[in-house]
């Protein structure tokens, strides 16, 4: 394929899953609402569990955004060293980004800073933000769409701890957290706690413990044990869906840790609100492409 | 039977709401989110619609020009306590009877549904197709200079809902009820994890 036809296949291909994934949950993400949904008795959380898989199911037949909120994209890359691509990326999405804006419909989610203008398009400085990792001895590359919604950004919040403090006072900031913020930002929602030595580095995990499969637990023993315990204590509070209370508060607790200095421990949490719209995709050198979020969807 | 509210919504229709009570709007429901109460209140400006005895949604939808008109795409609630801080003088200013969002509001908007007889009602956030499909026209758009989110829809809907009424006119906050009870068990489950959490030794 040439070069410029290459661009041409990916940039139909990022806009079209944009597009697709406003419109569709994560099979995953569909599965757990199903399970907590049918958990509930109340009429407050049955009404709310109601309307919710009722919205999905019109979505889905009028080929909507299935939240008005789509976001601010951004993607999270993980990027073959020898993707044949890799100088095209930046313009490539910033195009898909555009495309997928005017067909989808997605709402225009860009403010710039300072100027104070919706950009209208979803683009703008930085915007759509893209995460990069690079992978070694690698030639295709896998990209996490997310549409991070306003009502979910707005519990985000980290905090750096003094080392006496402890994973006990990294557990009470992620309570306070969703108990203040989080009611009001559309539970059940997912919790990604980001674990690290400095800020940022918290906070960028936090955001990528999101895209972790429901029912994955960190790899490190004390980590799963600490997710499993958060998340049954969470659960135990009985937030429900809405914050109207109810059964359970949360579809998830992922944990991503990265090694502390001695003198600081770190915590960060970012939330997904239950339409929590994120896709994988694996596209090969030859433009060739396999999408892992929602298993059988062709483009 | 669903209980349902009808524009103009009167002071007699409100008080005989209460939390917890789930209803449906019929009638005229327009859009005022950050920009609309930031506006009126801090700026001073007049507002482009009348909204007494009206509902609105703090929300951003998402429309599409279909000729001269506009067709509603997507409209779900926003986080109303981001308008928490404008809420009580706007109901004061506006005379809105009815105001839809998502998650809870403070003791400002209680205060200002108390006084002015004026309910907050959440309608689940995220189900923004479902809100559309109750929507049957948008007569008018103003304010259209603040971009798509923020404008004022002027919207004529039928069987909007589920409401969940959140504060009523007596006083009552339905969420302070609810985080009260979540705080309260927090406190013992936060140390019960901290017993097994020690790794740092």
């Amino acid at each position: 394929m040439q070069h410029a036809q290459a661009v041409t296949t990916m940039t139909t291909i990022m806009a079209k899953f944009t597009d697709y994934i406003g419109k569709h949950l994560p099979d995953d993400i569909v599965a757990k609402l199903s399970e907590l949904r049918s958990a509930e008795d109340s009429a407050l959380a049955k009404v709310v569990y109601d309307s919710m898989f009722e919205n999905l199911a019109k979505a889905d037949e009028l080929n909507r955004p299935c939240c008005q909120d789509t976001g601010v994209i951004q993607f999270f890359i993980k990027a073959g060293a020898d993707f044949p691509l890799l100088s095209d990326v930046r313009p490539i999405l910033d195009e898909a980004v555009r495309t997928a804006t005017r067909q989808a419909p997605l709402r225009h989610n860009a403010v710039e800073i300072f100027i104070e203008k919706n950009t209208g398009d979803n683009t703008g400085d930085r915007i759509p933000w893209i995460d990069w990792d690079i992978v070694p001895n690698d030639s295709g590359i896998t990209l996490e769409v997310y549409m991070a919604g306003g009502g979910c950004s707005l519990p985000g919040q980290g905090k750096t701890l003094m080392p006496a403090a402890g994973y006990e006072g990294v557990t009470q900031f992620v309570f306070d957290v969703m108990t203040s913020y989080g009611v009001n930002a559309c539970p059940p929602l997912l919790v990604g706690i980001g674990i690290g030595g400095s800020i940022e580095v918290a906070a960028t995990l936090s955001k990528k413990a999101l895209f972790r499969s429901i029912g994955s637990r960190n790899p490190d023993p004390n980590g799963a044990v600490m997710e499993r315990l958060i998340e049954k204590g969470l659960n135990d509070i009985g937030i429900g869906p809405q914050g109207l209370s109810g059964k359970t508060s949360v579809m998830g607790v992922h944990i991503e840790k990265a090694a502390r200095h001695p003198s600081t421990i770190s915590v960060a949490v970012s939330v997904g609100c239950w339409a929590h719209r994120r896709g994988t995709i694996h596209i090969n050198e030859n433009m060739s492409y396999e999408i892992l979020s929602h298993k059988g969807v062709t483009l | 039977m669903n209980k349902v509210l009808k524009t103009p919504i009167t002071c007699q229709d409100v008080e005989q709401v209460n939390i917890g009570d789930i209803v449906f709007l019929d009638g005229y429901l327009v859009t005022c989110r950050d920009m609309a109460h930031r506006r009126l209140i801090d700026m001073g400006m007049k507002l482009p619609v009348d909204l007494d005895g009206l509902a609105i949604l703090h929300a951003g939808p998402i429309v599409a020009k279909e000729g001269e008109s506009w067709k509603m795409v997507s409209i779900g609630p926003t986080t109303s306590m981001r308008m928490e801080v404008h809420e009580k003088e706007f109901i004061g200013q506006t005379g809105v009877k009815l105001i839809i969002g998502k998650g809870g509001m403070g003791p400002e908007t209680v205060e200002g549904c108390a006084a002015h007889k004026a309910v907050h009602a959440v309608f689940p956030g995220g189900c923004a197709v479902l809100a559309a499909s109750r929507v049957e026209e948008i007569e008018r758009v103003e304010w259209l200079d603040l971009g798509m989110p923020e404008a004022l829809w002027v919207c004529r809907v039928t069987n909007f809902g589920p409401l969940i009424i959140s504060i009523d006119t007596k006083g009552n906050n339905l969420f302070n009820k609810n985080r009260a009870g979540f705080n309260a068990k927090k406190g013992p489950i936060v140390e019960e994890i901290s017993k097994h959490i020690r790794f740092i030794k």
